[in-house]
């Protein structure tokens, strides 16, 4: 186990709970230029799992995983985030999103605020907590993804896999119930990749609930319960590690495939 | 007559330059106020607030400051029959015309910040005031500086124009004295130092607050 806060007990991969906490129904959703790019997608996380999320580039899976947070609207079926509802119109959304951490591919940390400071914002502003406690959770975090001697820098100061690890850490503070990560290492360098890869392994196994888009092969092999492929809008397979890797079914799989294992 | 001794004519000239100072301070603080809200009004999510302050905006940018002066004392008057003073119709004409170019820069600094910035903002669960204020301002502030400065120079020039309304200020003041002394290099050499030295502090701020408000990259 790491030291990451559990948000359930001994969560191994062979004993994971069956309650769900991201429920996503028939899920539709057209961009304002009328283009149809979520078409009746459904998927159940349960609680402590990890799901992988491939497909080919622009087959909507940013736009499934930002639903979750309401960073997209969406119009059709209906989506719930440990029982609270993601209205269509986003009402009510600032709730979920306290609940929901989101890690982004380009980072986006606060460039004017220092590393602590990113940390202990939501925090302080959302959560009420005193500067002092929320600067002791925030050492404590950027102790657990391994650089806390640069607590007092700034952003820019940092390489790209510090940043990443940080905002992992800016996300955590808000102890959310389900983290989401949108290719957080294909902006990295590939010397960088690993440490942050690291940490999210390390997050799993404390037994957090994350849905992850990456095309990290070695990631989805080993720390995934679940690889979901979605293509063109479209939910196509939602299976096993091994089974999705060893055993292809899917044309589209087998091909994707090739392409990123060449 | 009076001997025009250079100390008179710097004298009279700090006379008139009170007015320049005083209508600069009117255009900075209601423009300012005004710049803010029309700011917020531009880069919001509502159609009409969007569409009027954009209105607002191509009006004052795209007419003199010389007419709005003129329409704000002479217009109104004849057309309505409001009668405004001097003071009024210059406060009115220049927290317009400051206004609208303030809320210009400002909002082209808040977007110039990367969508990512109201994401990560978002994501956390901050509301819209709470990014505005914690996240997207204090960048948007430090980008904007240099160009608020350089625009509130022109506006310091721009006031000679109210002289059309009736104020006797510093561009004024020295074509007056130059009338009567015919003395035009060292008149307009005098009134040049004094807009310098009404303008230099504001450089000098600009650049101590650009580097206060950077951080390090
Ligand atoms: N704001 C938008 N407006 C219109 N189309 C968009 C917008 N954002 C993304 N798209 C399109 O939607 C599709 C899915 O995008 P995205 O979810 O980013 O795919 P992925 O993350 O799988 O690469 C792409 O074809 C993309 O061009
Ligand atoms: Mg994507």
């Amino acid at each position: 186990m790491s030291s990451f806060e559990p948000q359930i007990n001994a969560a191994s991969t062979a004993t994971l709970g069956t309650e769900p906490i991201i429920v996503a129904k028939d899920v539709e959703k057209w961009y304002g230029n009328g283009f149809h790019v979520l078409k009746g997608v459904s998927l159940t996380v349960n609680k402590g799992e990890v799901v992988v999320l491939m497909g080919p580039s622009g087959s909507g899976k940013s736009t499934f995983i930002r639903t979750f947070n309401g960073l997209e609207p969406y119009q059709g079926g209906s989506i719930e985030i440990d029982g609270i509802a993601i209205a269509h119109d986003n009402k009510g959304i600032e709730l979920v999103r306290r609940e929901v951490g989101m890690v982004f591919q380009q980072f986006n940390l606060f460039p004017h605020l220092s590393v602590l400071k990113n940390i202990t914002l939501g925090p302080i502003h959302l959560r009420g907590m005193s500067p002092s406690d929320a600067e002791e959770l925030g050492m404590s975090l950027l102790d657990r993804v391994g650089i806390s001697h640069q607590a007092s820098k700034y952003p820019g100061q940092l390489s790209g896999g510090q940043q990443q690890r940080v905002a992992i850490a800016r996300a955590l503070a808000m102890r959310p119930k389900v983290m989401l990560f949108d290719e957080p290492t294909s902006a990295l360098d590939p010397e960088m990749v690993r440490e942050v890869l690291d940490v999210m392994r390390k997050l799993a196994e404390s037994g957090m609930t994350m849905v992850c888009v990456t095309h990290e092969v070695g990631f989805a092999r080993e720390v995934a319960d679940r690889v979901i492929f979605l293509a063109e809008g479209h939910l196509l397979t939602d299976t096993t590690p091994d089974e999705f890797f060893n055993h292809p079914k899917d044309e589209r799989v087998k091909k994707f495939l090739s392409q990123i294992l060449h | 007559m009076d001997e025009f001794t250079v100390s008179r004519i710097f004298i009279n000239l700090l006379i008139a330059a009170k007015w320049t100072v005083i209508l600069s301070l009117i255009a900075f603080i209601g423009g300012g106020i005004v710049g803010a809200a029309i700011t917020l009004m531009r880069i919001s999510s509502n159609k009409w607030l969007r569409g009027i302050s954009w209105a607002y905006i191509e009006f004052f940018q795209g007419t003199p400051l010389l007419l709005q002066l003129f329409l704000a004392f002479f217009g109104l008057s004849v057309a309505f029959g409001i009668n405004l003073s001097p003071l009024q119709a210059a406060t009115l004409a220049l927290t317009g015309f400051t206004s609208a170019f303030l809320a210009d820069i400002w909002r082209g600094s808040i977007e110039a910040l990367p969508q990512g910035q109201w994401e990560a903002g978002s994501a956390i669960g901050f509301g819209y005031f709470k990014q505005l204020q914690l996240i997207i301002l204090p960048q948007a502030v430090r980008l904007s500086v240099a160009p608020t400065v350089g625009f509130l120079v022109q506006v310091i020039k721009g006031t000679s124009l109210a002289s059309i309304i009736g104020f006797t200020e510093l561009s004024r003041a020295a074509t007056q004295i130059n009338n009567v002394t015919l003395q035009s290099l060292l008149i307009f050499s005098l009134a040049g130092v004094i807009y310098f030295l009404l303008c230099y502090p504001l450089s000098t701020w600009s650049q101590h607050l650009e580097r206060k408000l950077s951080y390090k990259t």
